[in-house]
């Protein structure tokens, strides 16, 4: 392999694992409020790329994308309060296939408002062949505005977790929700936080992959699926840790193309899960004890 | 308990009616082809019943049955249409043949083939099935909730990219020109081959032949849940898994035994759609194929394989007469949803709730 | 019957069980009494294996049950209560019972599935014995209700009839009369002495000082993981070291 190819797959690999990274660590955040894992999650990729190109259309792109997150933090905000908040004492079944059902909802709404084309927001600098070359490196633009978005999101995140009220009480309502209730801390309203900053996180790194990957209906359940395995390498509740297995699998996937067709591309990722379900299911980076943690 | 015995016994009764009437109505209205759908969910049905066992008695959750059916369906569909004339001089085929395992048979374009016979290939394809579940029931059984929902979606997942992928199972095609699956040779009681296909002059047989399949199933299913010791003890575990292992019960083994079991429904399942439709599609081992059995599970209460076997049959029969048009999908999601949200102990649960229903003997509360 | 010879059980650098040996005679009630924290439930998940011995052994008749499963020692005859109740929800009280007489069975999952006459004979000897251990507890007529639907004095004294469908040689009761009232208590007591009286060995971890003073032939008293006395009940009650450690300083001897 060439050094040029080999650094063509490295920041692809890097570009698609911020990605995960975002909807694995999408996943934590409802997990750790919620103990429920999101089957909608990469629905809200899919929503957010999907609301700002229509949206595109008429209004400026930063415009389109700050409103298409918004409707999409909306959209998660409706789903906590319409589906999960008013449920007494649901089993992990019952609100595993609420989020199952919420997920297809959305998709087949998608697909009968904007149908089966596959869509896709302008490069936000440049077009598509558009590089940077640093030596053997060709960068293109948008990937450093997916890098740049998805770091400064995790950035964010951190530090609103641990350097805000609201984030500390939302950590401690992962932590022990009934001592956080009773300190006073409305743990209802943080679980419907947590929805929409996870609708929030998705739907911009939904729109800032788009121009790469195109949007499509369906383009949420892989994504969901491969949050997910990230979510797992890094084990469930550990947002960090989510950041460096989301990024990992974004690597392995790219270079797996050299050694499996690609029409197994998606296999790959798959099997990864199943692997480190069957071997390690808490994770790549934490023990049974630690995992009992959440952190985010 | 003997109460239970005769209810169940009278509701096998009046579906076993249903099912001769709904025949009888058709042949007098000259409606038959709603035979045809009636079968295919019967089917379904059977999967249905068979997911409603480890789901609702046993509690432990499967998004990936559908794969269970594809691997049924297309490896009895693979065998059936694999030419083995070029290889007839071999001993092995030579051996085979003499065996019986395999037949010879005219597909539409009046070829020759020999072919492995459809019970070989079905046996195969169930036995396959089975060893695939118990493979995976191993690791994956030890996993609990969201983690053993994402392992068997996971593998759903990778049967639906095999068979997407290859080129032995037709890609995007799938497997067509399945030969009908021989009951009885042609001259034994009839003129004709009496088989599992989908030729319209043998659509009344295969309705029975579906709904004797799905009703034998559910007695099976029925016998074990209600009356059994290793049902009770499945139904314990799903209460406690410690208290249950205290009395004794070897729990992982009891999990791995109903997952096998529930995926061979599925196969079997697999193998006669496969042969009535006389083919099969990768659509049959999408992940929504799997969400779909089970939201049709929940539907029909979870933990009642009656309710399972109505819902599965009514819904699927609904379903594939296009009913829902281009909203199938969303209306399956917006059960699951609905039924979670509103009456998570199924739609039949709630109609005991209606007034009107105290007017029937309400022998479910009579024996308790 | 049951001997322990010297087990430990440690998480991470937590010594819960410290070197403790004991042996229950066949037919005696023992009693396991400790402070919060003493290590009685480590012991008594140890015995049950649920959890594994660091090292040390336990034997039952002889034979050594550590590394067996929780389920293998049920076969053995071991059956349990727990503090927390466990029952089984979605079942009738009957079929809780009947679980517990899975062990008295033999028909396989495929049996299940064929009704032979040689399973429905089984099944009806399960019902029957159930049925009677539901009598024997005098809740006969709880028998068709949902486990779900109980009070809480129902739902210990199904889990003990849960337990006794086994036909064990031991029985484990784990605060048997934790959340019961005084007379419920002295109910319990008079049960577990007829209990007895049907040759099963009973080891029980209790807290309620009259129960275990009234009803056990003996008594084990754990400290911070260690044996700190094993006795019979009037010496406990008179030992120094025991007031200390398990009454405290402000209590005077019971009764």
């Amino acid at each position: 392999m060439s050094l040029e190819l080999f650094f063509q797959y490295l920041v692809a690999g890097i570009t698609y694992g911020a990605v995960y990274a975002v909807v694995a660590v999408g996943f934590n955040i409802i997990y750790n409020s919620t103990g429920i894992i999101n089957f909608a999650q990469g629905e809200f990729v899919m929503l957010g790329g999907m609301i700002a190109i229509s949206l595109v259309q008429w209004l400026p792109l930063a415009w389109a994308i700050a409103a298409a997150v918004a409707l999409t933090m909306l959209i998660g905000a409706l789903m906590e309060l319409c589906c999960i908040r008013w449920l007494r004492q649901p089993s992990i079944l019952q609100m595993l296939i609420i989020t199952i059902g919420i997920s297809i909802l959305l998709r087949e709404g998608a697909l009968h408002i904007w149908g089966e084309g596959i869509r896709s927001l302008p490069y936000f600098y440049g077009d598509a062949i558009t590089a940077w070359t640093f030596g053997p490196v060709r960068l293109s633009p948008q990937v450093v505005w997916v890098l740049l978005a998805c770091g400064c999101m995790v950035a964010a995140l951190h530090l609103f977790f641990n350097r805000s009220t609201l984030g500390r009480e939302m950590r401690a309502c992962a932590v022990n929700r009934t001592a956080a209730a009773l300190c006073g801390i409305k743990t209802r309203n943080m679980v419907t936080l947590s929805f929409v900053l996870s609708a929030g996180m998705g739907a911009l790194a939904g729109c800032m992959i788009s121009p790469i990957t195109y949007t499509q209906y369906d383009s949420g359940a892989a994504l969901a699926l491969k949050g997910f395995t990230a979510a797992i390498l890094g084990g469930l509740g550990n947002s960090m840790a989510a950041v460096a297995a989301g990024l990992l699998l974004g690597i392995l996937e790219a270079f797996s193309i050299t050694l499996v067709p690609l029409a197994f591309q998606d296999a790959v990722a798959v099997s990864l899960l199943l692997l480190i379900l069957f071997i390690k299911p808490h994770g790549l980076f934490g023990s049974s004890a630690v995992a009992r943690l959440k952190a985010f | 308990m003997v109460g239970q015995m005769r209810t169940s016994q009278a509701k096998l009764g009046l579906l076993v009616a249903a099912v001769v009437l709904v025949q009888f109505f058709t042949s007098i209205t000259g409606t038959e082809y709603y035979l045809t759908q009636l079968t295919m969910a019967a089917y379904y049905g059977l999967v249905v019943i068979g997911l409603c066992a480890l789901m609702g008695y046993a509690g432990q959750i499967s998004i990936g049955h559908a794969g269970f059916f594809a691997i049924g369906g297309y490896i009895s569909a693979l065998l059936t249409t694999y030419d083995l004339t070029p290889f007839a001089a071999s001993p092995v085929v030579g051996l085979l043949k003499q065996a019986g395992l395999l037949f010879t048979w005219e597909n539409l374009y009046g070829e020759s083939l020999l072919t492995c016979a459809p019970w070989t290939a079905g046996l195969a394809a169930i036995t396959v099935a089975a060893l695939v579940a118990l493979v995976l029931g191993v690791p994956v059984l030890k996993l609990r909730g969201h983690y053993l929902a994402m392992a068997t979606l996971g593998f759903g997942t990778i049967i639906y990219r095999m068979v997407l992928a290859l080129p032995a199972f037709g890609e995007a095609d799938g497997i067509s020109q399945v030969p009908g699956f021989v009951l009885l040779p042609a001259g034994l009681l009839s003129p004709g081959a009496i088989m599992i296909t989908g030729e319209s002059n043998l659509r009344i047989f295969n309705y029975y032949v579906a709904w004797t399949v799905l009703l034998l199933g559910l007695l099976l299913l029925l016998n074990l849940m209600t009356r059994s010791r290793s049902g009770r003890a499945l139904r314990a575990l799903h209460g406690s898994e410690e208290a249950a292992e205290a009395c004794g019960v070897d729990t992982s083994r009891a999990k791995l035994q109903v997952f096998v079991l529930s995926a061979v429904y599925a196969a079997l399942a697999g193998v006669l759609l496969t042969h009535f439709n006389e083919g099969i599609g990768p659509e049959e081992a999408t992940v929504m194929k799997s969400v779909r059995y089970v939201a049709l599970v929940a539907v029909g209460g979870m933990t009642s394989l009656w309710g399972a076997l109505i819902m599965g049959v009514g819904l699927s029969f609904l379903s594939l007469r296009g009913v829902f048009g281009s909203y199938d999908d969303a209306v399956f999601g917006l059960i699951l949803l609905a039924v979670m949200l509103f009456a998570p102990g199924g739609l039949l649960q709630l109609s005991n709730r209606i007034p009107w229903r105290r007017l029937w003997p309400a022998t479910r509360h009579r024996q308790s | 019957m049951l001997e322990l010879h010297k087990v430990h059980k440690h998480f991470g650098g937590l010594q819960a069980v410290d070197n403790v040996s004991f042996t229950v005679a066949t037919g005696c009630i023992k009693g396991v009494i400790g402070p919060n924290g003493a290590g009685k439930s480590t012991l008594f998940n140890l015995i049950a294996c649920n959890t594994p011995l660091s090292s040390g052994s336990i034997r039952l008749n002889g034979r050594e049950i550590q590394g067996l499963k929780a389920y293998q020692t049920a076969a053995l005859g071991i059956a349990r209560t727990f503090q927390n109740i466990k029952l089984f929800s979605g079942m009738k009280v009957l079929e809780c019972v009947m679980v517990g007489a899975h062990t008295r069975g033999r028909a396989g999952f495929l049996a299940g599935m064929l009704p032979l006459p040689k399973h429905r004979r089984e099944e009806a000897a399960i019902r029957d014995k159930s049925m009677a251990c539901l009598e024997f507890l005098n809740i006969a007529d709880l028998a068709h209700s949902p486990t779900d639907a109980l009070a809480f004095g129902q739902q210990r004294a199904v889990e003990l009839a849960r337990a006794l469908a086994a036909d064990p040689q031991l029985l484990l009761l784990d605060e048997p009369a934790a959340g019961l009232n005084i007379y419920e208590t002295a109910e319990l007591g008079r049960l577990i002495t007829t209990i007895r009286e049907q040759n099963i060995t009973v080891l029980l971890v209790e807290h309620d000082m009259s129960l275990v003073m009234d009803i056990c032939d003996e008594i084990v008293v754990l400290s911070s993981g260690r044996k700190l006395a094993e006795d019979s009940p009037t010496n406990i009650q008179r030992n120094p070291e025991v007031i200390a450690a398990y009454l405290g300083e402000d209590h005077e001897p019971a009764r």
